[in-house]
């Protein structure tokens, strides 16, 4: 890093007057990203950001960096090619519903599933804002807009389940109002090294006021709003007296708690089979663990620096190669094994008996 | 791909073998015609790699249907490869073919009209059965009336024969007798123009090393070819088509526009320094091109198979964002998905190259048949006002100079640059001379330098050439901010101004306006009144015909279009020179429309829109129609 480091939040902030509508979600996002970039310790003009259509694209204009306003739903298709291009570079996508989950759903899918090294904010309001306030595919069902006069007859889409499904690697939500639990989804988004999915969810004040009242206002969002936060219990309610019970085979089976609203149930139950809960009694982490990054660097690492591609690998490299994998955890990952030995180019078993001698010379060679 | 120095020429041309009488030709053209299954583009292909190992000057014409296997047997399943070779310098695949292999009744059918009279038609004797008959809609046999009086047919039972000589192979089945005719009849148009053996032999031994049962029956299937001619009276005269003599020395390879195009972008790639991405999507004929880029990682080329027309230009206009040369491959539907991405470049005016290898269109329209009518769409074809530089290739090997000049455009201007080949360039092929690196003209990117005064960084101040500086990402001092709103002259601010959109709509025209092109040459002969001026891929065609007017004693100018925009600078005294211009298209007559509003010039337009290229007989037609 250089001397003029350390940053500061005005680093982050560029000389363009901010034009959203007065009360907009998208003032606080803005506010806490330039907020925590000074903590990435990346000078400004080595991050990017592209935006797409819509108000959540008018981003890339307020921040002090490398920016481009693309056109509508194609930001990581241009995200894709800037990475594809320059390795060095810290590339944030900025979107909204209409943006990334209509027009350009399929470039989402896309840049999730090849992983690529971006950050993709996804600003979602539930109705187009610019366009002034048509129904978005994240209205709800029977939403009175503009362009659905009768009411959506549209069911909205649920971008966590389309990113899981598309293969992300790292995928959270956080709320505009609720700085603290943003800031700490973003920071774990940066330190994410392939494609990090985040959906905000944001107000629009002038064509979806109040939208997320239930999950900003103090009382309902205590009961609303569950955080999952790694390592602890999954605890809500204003005195966190509500809480998940799993069964004795660690599915989370029951909520516990006083006089609520059974719509929370259902919200909770749908949340957590969203993210695939793991079978243990915590949630461990937000999102997946990333094995399978750490398998490619790990065996790319390897290659470069033997020069040998890895279809042609000898015994002794696949076994150096598996020791690496083995100390940074990836065999302990569910499913890992054969990906590994796909990318070894050994059977499942040949991959256990080498695995088996590796961790044997481990042990015998205590240095 | 054979790469082969030509021969200093003696007059003499040592005797052949064999029995058969030798005829001496200055040029011959051959189409092999069979089923979709039945490897008539490979025969073809090696039949061209002999030729251009032995030193004649080539052409070719590849044509198969757009389905993968259309039934076996059926006329929409015929695949035909034309090679057309000389011993002079020659301009197209030709267009009636002298020599015809027929592998069944449908490929005599589908072709037999296209022949010169008096050709020499080889027939699969053993294909002709009713059933095969039926299927190409014969009632009868064409081999045993009088429909085909007019050819000299040759009737070879090649099956029969071929599974014959296979006899001689451990484990060899009908199946592979079926698989290798194709070779055997390479084996006899080998002998019947004396191409040299060991080429092909070393192909199949090659390609095949890994399979030695199949190599073995290749080798076997071709030899047995090349013995029938040898040894059977049936076919009495062997043709001679000594070497080209009037070919510049050098190193040639034979090459289609495909591998020529790719070979430019490469060039461009190292000779700026900027690494080449390629994003495409598949399409035929553009995906071709991907394949090939995908070999050359060595080269520092990363290609990406977008998920998407749209993505793939997205991708290529990001990396050219970063610093990379972006390029973008597609055919005219792609072209369509990618139009507002264009816009989008041209107002970021970033450098991107767009590769549009025109098929015949509208919508999908006929993906495996050649035409030239995506200019207006090149020209025109985005919303608002948004000029772009145009480059046209024309002849398979000039494809490695279009694609070297539009990235030259595209970096020095900064506009994206669409490069319009086609389909019949992209699969045709010829010998060309591999250039010499250091002819190359430089390719500058200057990327922009932090202001050294510490001053604002203007990203849409303007050099010389109208381009504004192309500042990367992580260049400390240039954080900028770009993107498709409208932008202030100078700073780069978002600007509604009306006086400033007039004033950037001025500046983008006047900057691909000024692009420095060369100016047009015109191929004059003194007292010529008539002048024959084309674009694209009629170039060997108009060549042709024109070279045809004049062995008639009649004078005619002939001159051709790289640049389609902007318009060389002489272009328009040019065409006032001449009573009459020509301007034959594969279109309806766009680029025509163009010149006339232009230059209110009186353009005489030849159009064909068959998905065929133009030829040689029509375009000598046309011009004695004008003179």
């Amino acid at each position: 890093m250089s001397a003029a480091l350390p940053l500061t939040k005005a680093d982050f902030q560029s000389d363009q007057e901010t034009r959203w509508c007065p009360g907009c979600g998208d003032y606080s996002v803005l506010a806490s990203i330039q907020g925590f970039m000074p903590e990435l310790g990346i000078p400004p003009e080595r991050i990017v950001f592209v935006t797409g259509i819509g108000c959540a694209g008018r981003f890339a204009y307020y921040m002090n960096t490398y920016g481009m306003h693309a056109i509508h739903g194609r930001a990581p298709t241009i995200a894709t090619g800037l990475a594809a291009a320059r390795d060095d570079l810290s590339v944030w996508i900025v979107s909204g519903d209409g943006d990334a989950l209509s027009i350009g759903a399929n470039h989402l899918v896309h840049a999730l599933r090849r992983n690529i090294p971006v950050k993709i904010l996804l600003f979602n309001n539930r109705i187009y804002g610019l366009t002034k306030g048509q129904a978005s595919p994240t209205s709800e069902f029977g939403k009175v807009t503009k362009s659905t006069p009768t009411g959506s007859i549209d069911p909205p889409l649920d971008a966590l389940s389309l990113a899981l499904g598309a293969g992300a690697t790292f995928v959270a939500r956080a709320v505009d109002r609720d700085k603290q639990g943003l800031a700490e989804v973003l920071r774990a988004a940066a330190e994410h090294r392939g494609a990090a999915f985040v959906e905000i969810l944001q107000d629009c004040p002038v064509f979806n006021d109040g939208a997320f009242d239930h999950l900003t206002e103090k009382d309902p969002a205590a009961v609303n709003r569950i955080p999952l936060i790694d390592g602890a219990p999954i605890r809500f309610g204003v005195d966190h007296e509500m809480g998940v019970i799993r069964d004795d085979d660690g599915k989370p089976a029951y909520v516990f708690c006083v006089n609520v609203d059974r719509t929370a149930f259902d919200e909770a139950s749908r949340l957590l089979a969203a993210f695939a809960a793991p079978v243990v009694g915590q949630p461990r982490v937000l999102f997946e663990h990333d094995w399978s990054e750490t398998l490619n660097e790990v065996v790319a690492g390897y290659v470069r620096e033997r020069g040998r591609p890895a279809e042609r690998l000898s015994r002794d490299d696949r076994l150096e190669v598996l020791g690496r994998l083995d100390a940074a955890g990836v065999l302990s990952q569910r499913r890992s094994v054969p990906a590994v030995a796909r990318v070894l180019g050994v059977s499942r078993s040949a991959l256990y008996q080498l695995l088996a001698q590796t961790r044997k010379e481990t042990h015998a060679d205590p240095a | 791909m054979a790469t082969t120095e030509f021969p200093a020429l003696e007059d003499t041309v040592s005797a052949p073998n064999g029995a058969a009488k030798v005829e001496r030709r200055e040029r011959v053209i051959v189409r092999f015609a069979g089923d979709s299954g039945d490897g008539m583009q490979l025969a073809g292909g090696r039949f061209t790699d002999a030729t251009a190992f032995f030193g004649n000057d080539l052409a070719t014409l590849p044509s198969f249907p757009a389905e993968i296997r259309a039934p076996a047997g059926s006329l929409a399943g015929v695949s035909s490869f034309q090679i057309h070779f000389a011993a002079r310098d020659i301009a197209t695949p030709g267009d009636a073919p002298n020599v015809l292999v027929a592998m069944n009744p449908a490929a005599l059918k589908a072709n037999v009209g296209q022949l010169e009279k008096g050709a020499t038609i080889i027939v699969n004797e053993d294909a002709f059965s009713t059933r095969n008959l039926q299927k190409a809609g014969y009632e009868d046999s064409p081999l045993d009336d009088d429909s085909l009086d007019a050819f000299q047919v040759k009737r070879v039972p090649m099956t029969t024969l071929v599974t014959r000589a296979l006899e001689g192979v451990d484990g060899a089945t009908s199946r592979d007798a079926q698989r290798a005719r194709n070779l055997f009849a390479l084996g006899v148009l080998s002998w019947l123009y004396e191409r040299p053996t060991d080429v092909t032999e070393r192909w199949i031994e090659q390609k095949f090393a890994k399979q030695p049962h199949i190599r073995e029956v290749n080798l076997t299937a071709f030899r047995a070819g090349w013995n029938f001619g040898e040894t059977s009276e049936l076919i009495d005269v062997r043709y001679e088509v000594p070497p080209a003599k009037d070919v510049p020395p050098g190193v040639y390879r034979n090459v289609n526009g495909t591998t020529t195009t790719a070979l430019g972008l490469v060039a461009a790639s190292i000779r700026s320094g900027l690494p080449l991405v390629l994003a495409a999507y598949p399409i035929t004929p553009a995906s071709e091109l991907l394949h090939d880029l995908a070999t050359r990682r060595a080269a520092g080329v990363r290609t990406i198979q977008a998920e998407d027309e749209i993505a793939a230009a997205g991708i290529a206009l990001g990396a050219a964002f970063g610093g990379g040369l972006g390029v973008t491959a597609t055919s005219g539907p792609g072209l369509d998905l990618k139009t507002e991405t264009i816009g989008l470049a041209v107002a970021l005016e970033l450098p991107l190259v767009i590769v549009d290898v025109q098929r015949a269109g509208p919508s999908t329209g006929m993906p495996t048949k050649t035409e030239q009518s995506d200019l207006f769409a090149a020209l025109y074809g985005r919303h608002g006002e948004s000029p772009v530089p145009i480059v046209a290739a024309s002849t398979p090997g000039q494809c490695f100079d279009a694609a070297y000049e539009a990235v030259r455009i595209a970096v020095r201007y900064r506009p994206p640059v669409i490069l319009l080949t086609d389909l019949f360039l992209a699969n045709s092929s010829e010998p060309w001379r591999i250039p010499d690196a250091a002819s190359l003209a430089p390719i500058d990117p200057t990327f922009a330098k932090p202001p050294s005064n510490g001053g604002r960084f203007q990203p849409y101040a303007r050099n010389g050439d109208g381009a504004r500086p192309w500042a990367l990402p992580g260049t400390p001092g240039l954080a900028h901010r770009i993107g498709g709103l409208e932008k202030q002259d100078v700073t780069g601010e978002i600007s509604y101004d009306p006086a400033n959109h007039a004033r950037m709509t001025e500046l983008r025209d006047a900057k691909v306006a000024g692009i420095e092109v060369p100016d047009v040459v015109v191929d004059h002969e003194d007292g010529a009144e008539v002048l024959v001026l084309g674009w694209g891929s009629s170039a060997g065609a108009l060549r042709a015909g024109v070279r045809r007017v004049r062995d008639g004693g009649r004078k005619v100018a002939r001159a051709h279009l790289h640049h389609l925009n902007p318009l060389p600078a002489n272009l328009g005294e040019v065409l006032r020179a001449y009573r009459k211009v020509l301007l034959p298209e594969m279109n309806s007559g766009q680029l025509a429309r163009v010149l006339r509003a232009e230059y209110l010039v009186d353009v005489t337009s030849y159009t064909r829109v068959e998905g065929r290229p133009l030829l040689a007989g029509e375009i000598e037609q046309a011009i004695l129609e004008l003179l």
